[in-house]
Formats: C-alpha cells, sequence, structure tokens
C-alpha cells in the first residue's frame, strides 16, 4: 500500500502505533554484530521457541523482537523487557526457559541475570537507571535497541519519517536547509562542515541531475557507530537522505557501505524496499511529486575510500584514489555532477531535526558543536560499546562516567580520538570538553568517533607504529609524499621499536610529517603524521627511552622487553604455564613457577593473564648483564 | 591460458546479466565473480572487461586495488584477523601468531590443501569485543590464542556442511 496523502501518512503512523501498543510487552533481543558474535541469535531463538509452547500460559501476547545494537557490547548478549524496561545481560539459551517463566508470566525480576555496576557493586534491574544509558543523549542513535529494523511500521511507530512528512507536506527546501542552519548541524563524518553550507551550494549549482550520497564507509578502525546505525535503524539514514535530496533537488542517491558489514547492507536492502512499497521512497513520494531513489553500492574494502572524492571514483567503478580539491563535490562530484556527499550519522540526525526542530538541537553542545554525537567507546575500559552524548561532554565523564574506569583498574594513559587521522590525548586533558575544535587544538580530531582508551600496557611509539602501518596499506599511491612518507617513517618506527633507533630519528620523523602535511592530495595523507606528532607531543620521553636506553617503558616492545616471575608473589596457579604458547614457563601446580628466557617470545600472554600480578617485565639488555643468552 | 584451467561460465552469465553493461557496475560484478568462484579468475575478467566495455589492464588495476579481490584461488575456510586498534591493543598479534604457528601460513596465504586462508582485516566493528577472529561466517569475540584449535574445527566443520 503506497502513502499518498498527507492523511494517509497519519492514518498510516496510527495504524502502526496501534499495532505496537497492542504487543505491549515485547522481549528484546539485540542482534547487532557484537551481540551475535556472543551468540544472540541462539537466545532470540530459544526465547520464541518457548514463549509458543508456554502459549497457553503467557498472559497477554508477547513477541520477542530482534534490534539492533543496544551499545552495550561488551555485557552481550542483552536482552529487554518491555513494558517493563529490565534489562538482562549475558545471557545464555538455557535461561530462555527461566526468563519466560518467571519473568515475563511471573513478573519477577531474576537478579542473577540484572547488570552489576562494578563501581557500586550493586545489581541495577532497570534499563534506564544502568550507569551507561542514564547518561547518555540519543539522537542518531534514537531508536536502535528499541525498533525491529526489519519492519518499517515497527520505526514508524518510534517516530520514523514524521521528519520527512512535515518538510514534504509543509515547507520548502530552501525552509529545509534554514532548519539545519538553525540546528548547526556539522559533518559527524569527522571533519564537521556544516550541512547547511553544503546542501546549499549544491542547490546553487546548475544541471538538473544531482546526486544525494551516504558514507558508510566506516574505516577508521576502533569505530563502529554507522555499523550500528546502518543495522540497527537503516530508516533513520533513508529518512535523512530523501530529506537531503529534497531540499537540494537530487533524485538519485547511493549508500556506499563497506564490504566488511554484511548485516548492514541485508537490513537496509530490505528497509529500503519496505519504504519504497509504502511510497517513502521512489516516484511521487508520499504524493507529494517529488522523486527520489536510493542504490545501494558495497564498497571493495580500501580505508582511502572513505574520502570523498575517493568515494565517488569508486562508485563510478574505479580505483578509489582521491582528487585534489579545488573544484568542490557539491559543483562537480559523481560522474562530475552536483552532488552532496554526508556521513551515515549526519544523515540519521537530519530526520529528528526536522521533527523536533532545529533550535532543539543547537540547545545541546557547545558554542560551534552543536547537538550530539555517537562515540564507541572501546580498548582497555570496563564499559565498552556504543555511546551518544551531547557535545561539550568531557573525556573523563566518557570515560570513568559511562566507561567505568580502565579495565583491571590500571593507570589510564591516552585516549585515542579520530582514527589513523588523529591522535592520542593524555591523562593531562582528561577536562578536555569534546567537540570539534577542542580535540583539534589537542592535535587529535573528531573523525569519525572510535575512542580507543590506552592503558600503562601500552606503548605510544608501537601505537605510532600501528597506525603508520595501517595508512602504509591503504594509501593509494597516487601522491608522492603520503605514498613514500609513510613508507619512509614506518621503516624508522621499525628501528625503534627493535631498539635499532638513532639519535636524530626524532628529527628526521619531525621533517617528514611536516613535509606529509604541506604536499600530500588529501586528507588521508594530510593528517597521517597525527598519530605520530600528537605521541610525540605528549610521550616524548617514551621516544627517548626507545632510542637511548634501548628500553620500552611499557614493557610491550618485544625486542626490548623480557618477563619474569616475582618468587614471593607467584601463588603456583599454573594460569600462565596454560597460555604460553611455547611451552617457555615450566613449574607444578602450587608451586613456584619459571619463564625461560631462551624459549620466551616476549608475547606477553602469562602477564594478561596472571591473577597475583607476579609477572613483571624489564629491558631485555639486562638479560646480558645477568648472563643470560 | 588452456581450457582445463577455464572457470565455468554459467554463474558468470547470471552476474553479468543482472546489472547494466557499463563501467559504473565494475565492482558490483566482481564482488558477485568473487562470491561465486572464491576468487578472480583471469579468463572471467576477461569476459567481465570485454562485455562491459573497459579495457583488461583497468579491470585489473580495480581487481587489485581493493582488498575484498583476490586474484589466487582461495580456502575453503577464510580466518579472518581484525588488527583494528581496539583488537592490536587487545593482543591481536599474538592471535595471528598463534595461526602462523598452527597453520604454516602468513595472513594472505592458503594452506597447501587449500582448507585455510588467514587474512588480516582493518576493522570489522565489533571493537567492543576485541580481539576478534572470524572463522567462515561466525564471529568469536574476546578470541584467545589458546582456543584456535576448537574456533577452527567449527569453521571445517560448518565447510563439510
Amino acid at each position: 500500500m503506497r502513502i499518498e496523502s498527507e492523511q494517509a501518512f497519519q492514518r498510516f503512523v496510527a495504524q502502526a502505533r496501534k499495532r505496537s501498543s497492542a504487543r505491549s510487552r515485547e522481549v528484546l533481543v539485540c542482534c547487532g554484530t557484537g551481540c551475535l558474535a556472543n551468540g544472540s541469535a541462539k537466545v532470540a531463538e530459544a526465547l520464541a521457541a518457548e514463549l509458543a509452547k508456554r502459549g497457553s500460559d503467557v498472559p497477554v501476547a508477547t513477541f520477542t523482537k530482534r534490534t539492533g545494537c543496544h551499545g552495550f557490547c561488551e555485557r552481550g548478549p542483552l536482552v529487554v523487557l518491555q513494558p517493563q524496561g529490565v534489562l538482562y545481560t549475558r545471557v545464555k539459551p538455557r535461561d530462555a526457559a527461566e526468563i519466560v517463566e518467571k519473568s515475563v508470566i511471573g513478573g519477577e525480576v531474576i537478579s542473577r541475570l540484572v547488570y552489576k555496576d562494578p563501581a557500586s557493586g550493586q545489581r541495577i534491574p532497570g534499563y534506564a537507571e544502568v550507569p551507561f544509558y542514564q547518561r547518555q543523549t540519543r539522537v542518531a542513535m534514537r531508536n536502535i535497541g528499541r525498533i525491529d529494523p526489519a519492519d518499517i511500521e515497527d520505526a514508524v511507530a518510534h517516530g520514523a519519517y514524521a521528519g520527512l512528512a512535515k518538510a514534504l507536506f509543509t515547507m520548502t527546501p530552501e525552509q529545509v536547509i534554514e532548519e539545519i542552519e538553525v540546528a548547526g548541524l556539522r559533518g559527524r563524518g569527522g571533519a564537521g562542515f556544516p550541512t547547511a553550507r553544503k546542501w546549499r551550494s549544491c542547490r546553487a549549482a546548475t544541471g538538473d541531475r544531482k546526486f544525494v550520497v551516504c558514507n558508510g564507509d566506516e574505516g577508521d578502525p576502533g569505530a563502529f557507530k554507522d555499523r550500528s546505525i546502518m543495522e540497527g535503524d537503516p530508516h533513520s539514514v533513508i529518512e535523512g537522505m530523501v530529506i537531503g535530496a529534497y531540499a537540494v533537488g537530487a533524485h538519485e542517491g547511493f549508500i556506499y557501505v563497506r564490504d566488511e558489514y554484511p548485516l548492514a547492507v541485508v537490513h537496509l536492502t530490505l528497509a529500503l524496499e519496505q519504504a519504497r512499497a509504502r511510497g517513502l521512497l521512489g516516484a511521487n513520494i508520499l504524493g507529494t511529486g517529488f522523486d527520489f531513489d536510493i542504490r545501494i553500492s558495497r564498497g571493495g574494502g580500501a580505508f582511502v575510500c572513505g574520502e570523498s572524492s575517493a568515494l565517488m571514483r569508486s562508485l563510478e567503478g574505479k580505483v578509489g584514489e582521491p582528487r585534489a580539491k579545488y573544484v568542490h563535490a557539491t559543483e562537480r562530484g559523481l560522474f562530475d555532477l552536483p552532488t552532496v556527499l554526508n556521513n551515515v550519522e549526519t544523515w540519521a540526525d537530519v530526520g529528528a531535526i526536522l521533527a523536533r526542530g532545529g533550535a532543539w538541537f543547537a540547545s545541546m553542545g557547545t558554542a560551534k558543536s552543536k547537538g550530539t554525537k555517537a562515540f564507541s567507546l572501546v580498548g582497555k575500559v570496563k564499559n565498552t560499546g556504543l555511546i551518544e552524548l551531547p557535545m561539550g561532554t568531557t573525556l573523563r565523564e566518557i570515560i570513568y562516567g559511562i566507561g567505568g574506569g580502565v579495565l583491571g583498574d590500571r593507570p589510564f594513559k591516552a585516549v585515542q580520538t579520530g582514527g589513523p587521522s588523529g591522535g592520542c590525548v593524555p591523562e593531562s586533558l582528561l577536562d578536555l570538553p569534546v567537540d570539534y575544535e577542542k580535540l583539534t587544538e589537542a592535535g587529535s580530531m573528531m573523525g569519525s568517533g572510535g575512542m580507543i582508551v590506552m592503558d600503562d600496557r601500552t606503548c605510544m611509539v608501537e601505537v605510532a607504529r600501528y597506525f603508520l602501518q595501517f595508512l602504509t596499506e591503504e594509501s593509494c599511491g597516487k601522491c608522492i609524499p603520503c605514498r613514500e612518507g609513510l613508507h619512509q617513517m614506518l621503516a624508522i618506527f621499525e628501528d625503534l621499536v627493535a631498539g635499532r633507533g638513532k639519535s636524530g630519528d626524532i628529527e628526521k620523523i619531525e621533517r617528514l610529517a611536516r613535509g606529509m602535511q604541506l604536499g600530500s592530495l588529501c586528507e588521508l595523507g594530510k593528517s597521517a603524521p597525527n598519530p605520530v606528532l600528537s605521541t610525540l607531543r605528549y610521550f616524548r620521553s617514551e621516544y627517548e627511552a626507545h632510542i637511548e636506553r634501548r628500553a620500552c617503558p611499557a614493557g610491550i616492545c618485544r625486542e626490548l622487553t623480557a618477563y619474569e616471575i616475582v618468587e614471593t608473589a607467584c601463588n603456583g596457579c599454573h594460569a600462565c604455564f596454560k597460555v604460553c604458547p611455547v611451552g617457555a614457563i615450566t613449574g607444578k601446580i602450587k608451586e613456584l613457577h619459571v619463564i625461560h628466557h631462551d624459549t620466551c617470545i616476549s608475547c606477553g600472554a602469562c602477564f594478561d593473564v596472571c591473577p597475583t600480578q607476579a609477572i613483571r617485565t624489564f629491558p631485555k639488555k639486562e638479560l646480558a648483564e645477568r648472563g643470560v643468552a | 591460458m588452456s581450457a582445463a584451467h577455464a572457470a565455468d561460465p554459467k554463474p558468470l552469465e547470471a552476474i553479468l546479466g543482472a546489472y547494466p553493461a557499463e563501467e559504473a557496475s565494475l565492482i558490483q560484478i566482481l564482488q558477485d565473480v568473487h562470491r561465486a568462484y572464491n576468487y578472480l579468475p583471469c579468463d572471467v575478467l576477461a569476459t567481465v572487461a570485454k562485455t562491459l566495455g573497459v579495457p583488461l589492464a583497468k579491470v585489473y588495476s580495480v581487481g587489485t586495488f581493493y582488498k575484498a579481490f583476490s586474484l589466487q584461488p582461495q580456502g575453503r575456510t577464510i580466518v579472518k584477523v581484525c588488527t583494528g586498534t581496539a583488537c592490536h591493543i587487545r593482543g591481536a598479534a599474538q592471535l595471528v601468531d598463534e595461526l602462523q604457528r598452527k597453520l604454516g601460513i602468513k595472513p594472505g596465504e592458503t594452506t597447501p590443501d587449500m582448507g585455510f586462508t588467514v587474512k588480516t582485516v582493518n576493522c570489522v566493528g565489533a571493537c567492543a569485543m576485541a580481539p576478534v577472529l572470524i572463522v567462515g561466517e561466525t564471529y568469536h569475540g574476546n578470541a584467545k590464542a589458546a582456543k584456535l584449535d576448537t574456533y577452527l574445527a567449527a569453521g571445517e566443520a560448518d565447510d563439510a556442511d
């Protein structure tokens, strides 16, 4: 049934809401990639089977609903019981019978499955009361975890396409752009370009054929907000794109999705079909005479394609090499025609801004960075997962308030933001309010919202080497400063971590970095030195230790680090013996264990499992002093 | 190229029929070809080039530029180690080392019996579960080097189904 008028749309919404409230009892099972990896599909099956089996006992009709990512991946598989709002974590298929018996039928809370707050040690049954969720404000992720991404009616019952209806039925394209301007929306892919300015420039560009593109090539390692949005609420992306197309006067759209995100492709494809069938996409949208359709294009697995001009070449079927940007994509983009390209999260914000007003969005955030921002909080932090917060929230609030602090209560060292284009922010800047400007001032950048927490067991020289290796592999090779600069810099870093650093290396790195910043064609090359420069800025002493003392202060670089067991602390639990991949540890249960340096490969597996912290690192060169070969 | 090595043309016909014969379809077609043949066979690339009217050299450049494509036949089970930042600092290198010890191959290589191909991938977006190992279609979160045998055995069993 296609919707062809405002009244028909309102009827559709009312009908969807009615169906939704009839399902007053819902068992939501998170089926995002994280929870699926933990076996949530089997949990959903077990719950559905158990409900079907007990059908006659269940007091009210109860549905098992597979949702997108709730964000709290670390505690998955997650199950939420509605309307009570009870959150169960780490649910196993064998818990299904008990959940149906006690909670669905009996209305009891099963204490064993409830989240235990590591800070207070208390069990918190309510989804909304868990600190991880309590401190968040969700706009782009407003419906993720609440709706079934494979069911458009469920999405509409939760407000999807209300912004589109308002734009098409009551606003001119210019008014839509004004609303986005009032909201102060800036690109969520990381660069932070004002969205309204981009749209206005494309609207003004000459030509009848224009394109709207969604950048879903979320390549920054450590970032997965776009994956979760495309998987968990594909309609928010589609709605935003239709509004954007209406504003700029485009009739064709593309969603470019990373090859590594198969579930996102499945959910987007389904959502596009359902939107088309309802007249929310395709010819004569909502009966207003406006035509716009979207195609999905799967990426080929190249990081550089996250760069907008490279992405457009890839859409054209070509090798993903960027272009110089003296001509804007809004004038000559895809197929050399005017194109608006925005990130997944930017598109997801658009519908909410239109529905609730630009002023509402702009009431959150800082002076220049408005609204909320999604982050993936990962690495050495207790509560890993996906979060969304008003701009300007401090790093301390994010890492300690929501994240619960550093894993194992180890000392905090740095947080990496902005992926390979960003940098590492040290402990002294933990009170930094997070927005575009503040992160750039700190030598990092917003990027696509990955926040990787690092503890004292992270070597900053090695982290910089890691990003250089990543970028060396991913540089497209078109321009020399990026291709050769990365290659040379990586060679220096490989020497540094292997204890072959020379005095003068740091200065050489700084010279190379300047050349790359000035001479590279695209942002990949220009920003490539950021991880190096930010670690040099805040952790220069670690570089000096590698060069001058041939030592890795964090005890990570294998060539520079040896391991030993502290006799007084070893309780003979045998855990290290079991994990050693090369059999370098000997010892009987309940007796002192010993690491044999001739076979040890310094992988650190024993260090990570030792329950009594009996394993200690020391500079490898001391082995020679002790007379060990 | 000898006829003995020529790939079955049937899947290719269906793939080519599904897209407009223009350069913009190239990457999508190569992705389907890769899925159907498990790699990009040389003679298939020649047919694709001819059908789309794109020079073979250009098809080759696209086929070698993107990581999703391989010009070599792949193992029956693909083992991917995520080496994104979160996985890196939570021990992805140990997984790569242990795979190398167990299977005798480095990332990018295939075991001689064509059982496994090992790859590293730059972030699969499951960072909260780091480190992540993907055997076939199955994601293993918080993967441990000591449990590799279990992961690999399950992958082989899936493959036999």
